[in-house]
């Protein structure tokens, strides 16, 4: 592999690590914080790409778009959370789990009621749509660029909010010690509603972004879920800082295997046989890291709680 | 008195009973995936079918029929219950289905051991072209490998001296690459596997970018297609290398890939401006219909009814013999969209497959065209292996 493509291929990586972040990091503030599961998160991901779609018909403007998806994105997470989310807090994982699923597969069918199941795409913004020559014969479009800017962008406000801020202090408090900070007469149950509805924005935010490459479609979040997952445990559940690098380290991992498996494979293999085992190898690749990760350090690399 | 009476009432049960038979409508059970990113094939599949139908007074063979439809779910144990319920409960004497092979080798057995006549009007997985082959099962569409077959011999014909090859990681994406290989001998530039539903194709797009070949071959159904092409067009290959495809360009695909797929290569059966009076009326009244371009899979289920309404015409409507209804399918005396129609040793068409490139109509609406013929009457390399016994 020359190192013009293993250039481009870090760079892949750290796309798909940054939007995996911007997902991640709503889940795991309401994993960490809360304490509850959410499958539902990757539907509200999905939610936010079919928002931008819709907005952008009737808008014609990118910018205008990804600002009313994004208050919509937030509505409908605030709107989540007083009719479902909220009687879900206190019961066990089991019941959070049923509820949510119960949602993916609600939202999934509206979305194929009201758009269709055909998949849908959303143009990139004028603004954005050149390209850069980055090796030899393969184009860049400047628009993925402005994804790894904005995940940036985010990683930075997330981090200014939670660690110098006073919404972010009572967040962090109520992490570890919710019955102290409602003592102290903080409100938790709008503390909680606030960060729930903030990270269904976060992940409308990644599937808006998303859907000018991507395809958009019914279930386009579900595969997506998984890996955020797997961000999130390999980060430290509740951990922003955690969540932040755990997806770039996925990122990089997915991308660099999936290009680097089979060839590494064909120098102890025949190619027929490398053939074989690179893909599936390099689709467990991520599960594999994560496992050796909690073998090393059981609560994540920046995991908060030891107890 | 009494007596007449109960004669009067005896009669009377008898001739309705009677009269009850004449009018008792031909049931088509319909099962194919309506549920998930993939169903769109399925409408299209349904829509077609229904559109033979209307145009036909509700009538198929000059029986009234009833068209009953269910939801594989896209799930194997989904797709037997329902079709089980169809036969037994429904009372479904044709099954139409599927769209996807592990569906039909779902219901395949269910089907054929209640009896009843199985019509295909897109999956056609080897084993039931071959070995497994059955005199009541019949595919209006094609054996599956056909499609990529097309495309590898179009690239042998050209001279490609390397091509690149991407599909996804299962079973079908495994066939697709075997029937490219089955005509194309030049040099296969890499062999890339990617999982199935994978969503950036940017660390695959680098990789053919280095390679640098000819022509990049792939299979890419569904969602998966849309983000390929839009990608490829991004990364700027589409101007430096061919794009051949199987089940990636589509009138179900086409409407979110739109220009960035204009140019690229398909292969197939059918296309929506195939050159004959009645693939053209059929074009005109499906679009009235519907609203949409209808891709292969709604001309399949319209050929399946049409084929159904030939059969049952020839044995007047008396479907309770299989045996005889199964001959007069087999005979498919019918006017294909694809014009002349005949099956196969294995019930599989006989036909010739076509080069489709991606076109924009006049009204800004892309499909896909038919540029030159490949295959001449050409049936499948399975046809062989099967015996029908």
């Amino acid at each position: 592999m020359s190192t013009a493509l293993l250039v481009v291929q870090v760079l892949n990586g750290l796309q798909l690590g940054l939007l995996l972040f911007l997902i991640a990091a709503g889940l795991t503030l309401v994993f960490g914080i809360m304490g509850c599961i959410n499958l539902a998160h990757g539907v509200q991901y999905m939610i936010g790409a079919y928002l931008a779609v819709q907005f952008y018909a009737w808008t014609e403007h990118f910018g205008l778009t990804i600002l009313l998806a994004l208050a919509t994105a937030l509505l409908l997470g605030l709107l989540l959370e007083i009719v479902v989310f909220r009687r879900l807090y206190e019961r066990d994982h089991l019941d959070q789990v049923l509820a949510t699923f119960g949602i993916i597969l609600f939202v999934n069918e509206a979305v194929k009621v009201i758009w269709g199941p055909v998949p849908l795409s959303l143009p990139a913004p004028e603004l954005l749509s050149g390209s850069f020559v980055l090796m030899d014969g393969l184009l860049y479009p400047t628009y993925r660029l402005a994804i790894l800017a904005a995940g940036l962008l985010v990683a930075l406000l997330l981090w200014l909010v939670v660690m110098r801020t006073r919404v972010g202090m009572r967040l962090r408090a109520g992490a570890t010690h919710p019955q102290i900070v409602s003592a102290l007469g903080v409100d938790i149950g709008r503390l909680f509603m606030l960060v729930f509805a903030f990270g269904a924005m976060l992940a409308g935010f990644a599937g808006a972004l998303a859907a000018p490459i991507l395809s958009v479609e019914p279930g386009m979040g579900d595969n997506l879920l998984i890996v955020a997952f797997v961000v999130i445990i390999i980060g430290g559940i509740g951990s922003i800082k955690g969540a932040f690098f755990a997806a770039l380290l996925v990122g990089l991992v997915d991308t660099l295997g999936r290009s680097l498996a089979t060839d590494v494979l064909k120098l102890a293999f025949a190619p027929a046989t490398a053939n074989q085992i690179g893909p599936a190898l390099a689709s467990m690749l991520i599960y594999i890291l994560m496992a050796a990760i909690l073998w090393v350090r059981p609560t994540g690399l920046f995991g908060a709680r030891t107890s | 008195m009494q007596r007449s009476v109960l004669a009067a009432l005896t009669a009377g049960i008898v001739l309705s009973t009677a009269s009850v038979a004449v009018a008792e409508p031909l049931r088509v059970g319909m099962i194919v995936t309506l549920s998930g990113p993939p169903a769109a094939l399925g409408q299209q599949a349904v829509d077609g079918f229904q559109l033979a139908l209307e145009e036909n007074g509700g009538q198929l063979g000059g029986v009234e029929t009833e068209l009953l439809v269910e939801d594989t779910e896209f799930k194997p144990e989904v797709a037997q219950t329902k079709v089980r319920a169809l036969i037994e409960r429904d009372g479904a004497e044709i099954i139409v289905g599927t769209i996807f092979s592990n569906m039909l080798a779902a219901i395949f057995k269910p089907v054929i051991d209640s009896d009843t006549i199985l019509i295909s009007p897109n999956a056609g997985p080897s084993v039931f072209a071959g070995a497994n082959c059955h005199p009541n099962f019949f595919a209006v569409s094609y054996q599956n490998d056909q499609n990529h077959e097309v495309l590898g011999r179009y690239a042998e014909d050209q001279g490609f001296e390397s091509v690149f090859l991407l599909a996804p990681n299962y079973q079908a994406g495994k066939d697709s690459l075997a029937g490219f290989k089955r005509h194309y001998t030049g040099n296969i530039a890499d062999e890339v596997y990617t999982p199935l539903g994978h969503q950036d194709f940017s660390a695959e797009l680098a990789r053919i970018a280095a390679a640098s070949p000819d022509a990049l071959f792939t299979f890419m159904p569904g969602g998966m297609g849309v983000r390929l092409v839009r990608q490829f067009r991004q990364a700027g290959l589409a101007d430096r290398m061919v794009f051949l495809s199987a089940f990636t360009v589509d009138e179900t695909t086409l409407p979110a890939q739109g220009a960035d797929a204009l140019g690229f290569f398909g292969g197939g059966a059918w296309a929506p401006d195939f050159d004959n009076e009645q693939s053209q009326a059929f074009v005109a009244a499906f679009e009235g219909a519907y609203g949409y371009i209808p891709g292969v899979y709604a001309a399949f289920g319209y050929d399946g009814a049409m084929l159904i309404d030939s059969a049952v015409r020839s044995v007047d409507g008396n479907v309770e013999d299989t045996q005889a209804l199964s001959a007069a399918i087999e005979a498919a005396e019918f006017t294909s969209l694809r014009g002349d129609f005949t099956f196969g040793s294995n019930n599989f068409p006989v036909q010739d497959f076509y080069l489709l490139e991606v076109v924009e109509r006049e009204d800004g609406k892309f499909h896909t065209s038919i540029v030159e013929r490949v295959f001449e009457d050409y049936a499948d390399v399975y046809a062989t292996e099967c015996s029908m016994e």
